[in-house]
């Protein structure tokens, strides 16, 4: 906290602040929970539509997907605990965005993450990759929640401050949708789940609101521990308690905790909340209330409950062997009171029958003066910053390094490119990911109908009547450093893309806004520049944003990561009658490349592979992606193709080239030299059409105003492309489905 | 009224409701059984299913055997009564000693889901008898602890008395002989790690697990017949 926010703080309560107090504003008023820095540019995000039920700003957003049925979606970034300690950093996150997704009374179906890390032949990084990976299968497994997709990206940027985001969804009924409102003074607030304990102690300020120095594993005791079984357990009983109607609202505990949780369910309805620190269950003995209402402790969940239910209530939470106990009431003062010792004298009513667990009994007395009394809404009322905002000094010098010219001059016209496309393949950014995901369970509920490792995931409803979701992650970090708004606009782009191409139409946006220091005037520009360019895109095309998370500090030793925006699309398939068409190319098929190629080489993985960085990023042509995505989307639809895949990393020649060893099969086709080969314009997708097809797709694509273009034919066993490159479909196999493993188990860090 | 599938739900275990989901969609009848209940009137098979029963605390289905429900569970499978333990409830079952041996970590020491290659090998038990002997169905595996191990003189007595139900063709976990699901002596109890349940439609892929689930409704009805008669 500065000392003008203390100031602040001053002035709002009329004296000095009590400890306790003046821990609750700190983390409250951390840039994590506050927003601080980047409240005053979010609302230039749109956020609207007909089908968005809660938008910004509440647990999770949520849409109407049709048959009565909602779905509720979030993400959130763990970035710094996973940076700490890394299974336990992105083990936590996963429980902390489950729990976000319940509080709402949705049922979580599905987990995805995008994650980044520095470069695998750096030591630390694989053991962070190895720990964030098995984080998330450990606890997300075991909670029962399954992963069906995500994105791993390799990058030296990320090097010092690997990137965690969890995107969590979840399904309900739509008149079980509840928002966190402690309501009606006299109502309790019940404290549900694990014991409160001393970890995670002011982990959203100590963590999530400062960048890193060395000696950052002194930090590791703000990090929590999870345990995915005490939130199996948590899901089963919220849920219950909403369906019986036995609970107001159910608020998680998430950063900053108790102070948190009590202070937002009560501030959104003016009315006012005491809490009782002595009747917190304590995971050891001697924790004094600064501890009790900052504690980031796990799996806990707040329910406001009338005394009249409570009974029902404790009765529930025991059968799922969950301990529960009142540990607040709903006033109606306007103000959020702390005592220490005071509750049974109140009378909470006759009914406060657990005495606090791992404590001895508090000793109660009514005349005991709160350890914090402030204005409710306070804490969540943070201060608001205009930070300055300035371009970076070398970004000019930047987007005029054109890596092409090099390029093109080192691999001329009839260049054979064979050895760097299987470099390309091999790169950890395009190889094979399935080390990855083979650990986390994909399939749990019955409902995946494509798994990870397609261009997005398709999950069914199976409450509907042929209804599917199709979602997909995205962020373009190396984009977005040449050009933020580009990049933001890419990123929404190739979600979007994806989405289209399981032949569904995009529904809603939540974004991850992973950025560095935002004192850093250069930070605060790339992110305003973002946040325009992520809001054009989603204008462009009709999709509202229905949450986000801000991730600052994001930097190591001074230096700031890439700015990276993160996008999760959901898209909705009205009739699934059969699983989307997938990647594969199909023997004896034509294949079409839709969209304009043009030579944009800047940020490219092929670039990057040569070491050059700068340039560029491709066009973001938002008019032209929309009529594509429209297209493809009616072209899946209707399965007027074997196979279609979105053309990204590594360009159409990296495209060709997972379709054929998804499907086994070669192709032989022209697609030019190495600056059209490896180009990574955007808005491109490569289909596999039957031939009696090809004449309707074109004709399709012509009516639309997308340009496409026969590339060659699919057959034999051989990737090849005249004058620039021929592999064999088992050498290009090998070469992407061997990189990470290979790199993994060779060399095994455990325990660095 | 068809036959009555009880679905064993302890805390922590998930995959209940797919077990159900694919029963009803075989125009089976199914219930969730909590794990405190004890009784089992009307159910005429069990289905011990898929999740992290008690968070797999201690030991894989170490705490779970001792839920009230399991004994009833043991009744019904010394009553002949048909009993299916999948991934977590095999481990339960042979926790429970219904079934010999133990399931241990992967031998690559990672968590796996990902779909295998298993060969039908017995067709005496309530999970195969209409499938095949030889039969190659294409199934889910989803497990970190699938790796079986039991005695020399269990395993001999295990390919002796054809109570091997299903091999993997290519052994994704170190099982031992390769073993993906074994049966008891009188073939009423069986565990296996891969998931019927997850390939019950061609939506998700496969639909090869319906002949096994097939296999254990039919179980089921039988055992419905003979206690009405």
């Amino acid at each position: 906290m500065t000392d003008a926010e203390l100031a602040a703080v001053v002035d709002e309560l009329e004296r000095e602040p009590t400890g306790l107090e003046l821990a609750m504003y700190s983390v409250m008023w951390s840039e994590h929970c506050s927003y601080k820095s980047s409240r005053s540019h979010l609302g230039r995000l749109p956020t609207e539509a007909p089908w968005v039920l809660v938008g910004p700003g509440e647990g999770a957003g949520v849409i109407d997907v049709g048959d009565g049925l909602a779905v509720a979606i979030r993400i959130e970034s763990h970035n710094h605990p996973s940076a700490v300690e890394p299974y336990q950093g992105a083990a936590t996150g996963v429980g902390g965005i489950i729990r976000d997704i319940f509080s709402m009374g949705a049922r979580p179906i599905a987990v995805m993450d995008p994650l980044r890390f520095g470069p695998l032949d750096d030591p630390r990084t694989r053991y962070l990759f190895e720990g964030v990976v098995s984080g998330i299968s450990g606890y997300g497994n075991a909670v029962g929640v399954p992963t069906v997709g995500g994105e791993v990206v390799f990058d030296e940027c990320y090097t010092g401050n690997p990137l965690v985001n969890v995107l969590c969804l979840g399904v309900l009924p739509k008149e079980r949708l509840v928002l966190a409102r402690a309501e009606g003074a006299g109502n309790l607030a019940v404290l549900m789940g694990s014991s409160t304990g001393r970890d995670g102690i002011g982990g959203a300020s100590v963590l999530a609101s400062a960048g890193f120095v060395e000696g950052s594993e002194t930090k590791r005791p703000s990090v929590q521990v999870g345990d995915p079984f005490e939130e199996k357990k948590l899901i089963e009983a919220c849920l219950e308690l909403l369906d019986a109607g036995l609970a107001i609202g159910v608020q998680d505990l998430g950063a900053a905790g108790l102070s948190c949780a009590a202070s937002e369910t009560a501030a959104k309805t003016g009315a006012g909340m005491d809490v009782d620190a002595a009747r917190v269950a304590k995971r050891e003995p001697g924790m004094n209330p600064v501890e009790v209402l900052t504690s980031e402790s796990q799996e806990r969940m707040l329910a406001i409950v009338t005394p009249e239910n409570l009974d029902e209530v404790l009765v529930l939470c025991d059968r799922w062997e969950i301990r529960a106990s009142v540990v607040g009431r709903v006033t109606d003062s306007g103000r959020f009171r702390v005592y220490d010792g005071y509750f049974d004298s109140v009378g909470v009513p006759g009914a406060n029958p657990l005495p606090p667990l791992g404590d001895d009994p508090p000793e109660v007395s009514s005349d005991r003066e709160p350890v914090a009394d402030v204005p409710i809404g306070s804490l969540g009322d943070g201060p608001l910053y205009h930070r300055p905002l300035a371009p970076p000094d070398d970004l000019d010098v930047r987007q005029a390094a054109d890596p092409a010219r090099e390029l093109f001059t080192r691999f001329p016209p009839g260049t054979d490119l064979s050895g760097e496309l299987l470099d390309l393949l091999a790169s950890p950014n395009i190889a094979d990911k399935s080390w990855v995901w083979r650990q986390y369970d994909h399939q749990l509920f019955l409902n995946t109908v494509a798994g990870p490792g397609g261009d997005a995931s398709v999950l069914r409803l199976k409450e509907t009547e042929g209804r599917a979701l199709a979602l997909s992650v995205d962020g373009k970090g190396r984009f977005a450093a040449l050009d933020p708004r580009v990049g933001a606009q890419l990123a929404v782009l190739e979600a979007a893309r994806n989405v289209a191409c399981s032949g569904a139409r995009p529904l809603a946006l939540v974004n991850c806004l992973n950025f560095g220091n935002p004192e850093h005037p250069e930070v605060m520009w790339q992110f305003s520049e973002a946040v325009d360019g992520m809001g054009d895109a989603c204008r462009a095309l009709g999709i509202p944003v229905v949450g986000g998370n801000v991730s600052f500090y994001n930097e190591s030793h001074g230096v700031d990561i890439d700015p990276t925006p993160v996008v999760g699309v959901i898209g909705l398939i009205d009739d699934l009658v059969s699983p989307p068409p997938g990647i594969a190319l199909r023997e004896g098929d034509r294949i079409v490349l839709l969209g304009a190629t043009r030579p944009e080489l800047g940020g490219s993985e092929w670039a990057t592979r040569h070491g050059m960085r700068d340039g560029r990023p491709p066009v973001a042509d938002l008019a032209a992606a929309r009529l594509l995505h429209d297209l493809v989307a009616g072209l899946a639809t209707d399965r007027m193709v074997g196979g279609l895949h979105d053309c990204s990393d590594g360009g159409v020649a990296v495209a060709l080239a997972e379709m054929a060893i998804a499907g086994g099969v070669g192709f032989r086709v022209a697609v030019g030299d190495a600056r059209t080969c490896f180009s990574e314009s955007a808005s491109r997708v490569v289909l596999s059409v039957g031939p009696e097809q090809v004449n309707e797709v074109l004709g399709r694509a012509s009516s639309a105003k997308v340009p496409a273009m026969v590339l060659g034919d699919a057959g034999g066993s051989d990737l090849r492309s005249d004058g620039a490159f021929s592999v064999t479909v088992e050498a290009a196999e090998r070469a992407w489905r061997d990189a990470i493993p290979s790199i993994m188990t060779a060399t095994s860090d455990v325990g660095y | 009224m068809s036959a009555m599938v009880g679905i064993v739900q302890f805390p922590g275990t998930n995959c209940e409701l797919d077990v159900q989901h694919a029963v009803e969609q075989l125009g089976g009848s199914a219930k969730i059984l909590f794990h405190t209940e004890h009784d089992l009137a009307g159910v005429d098979a069990v289905v011990v299913p898929g999740g992290f029963a008690h968070g797999d605390y201690l030991r894989t289905g170490a705490i779970a055997r001792f839920s009230p429900v399991m004994e009833s569970v043991a009744q019904l499978a010394a009553a002949g009564g048909p009993v299916v333990g999948i991934c977590n409830g095999f481990q339960v079952l042979c926790e429970a000693g219904l079934l010999p041996g133990a399931l241990q970590k992967n031998a690559g020491l990672k968590f796996l889901c990902e779909s295998v290659d298993l060969r039908v090998e017995s067709t005496a038990s309530v999970l195969t008898s209409q499938a095949r002997s030889g039969d190659v169905l294409r199934i889910p595996i989803n497990h970190f602890e699938g790796n079986y191990v039991c005695s020399p003189e269990t395993l001999a007595e295990l390919r002796g008395e054809d109570r091997v139900v299903m091999r993997y063709v290519d052994n994704p976990n170190g099982s031992l002989d390769d073993i993906a699901g074994i049966r008891n002596a009188a073939g009423n109890v069986v565990g296996l790690m891969p998931h019927p349940e997850r390939a019950s439609d061609a939506m998700l892929g496969s639909d090869d697990g319906v002949v096994l689930l097939r296999s254990l409704l039919a179980a089921a009805t039988k055992r419905s017949a003979l206690l009405a008669s």
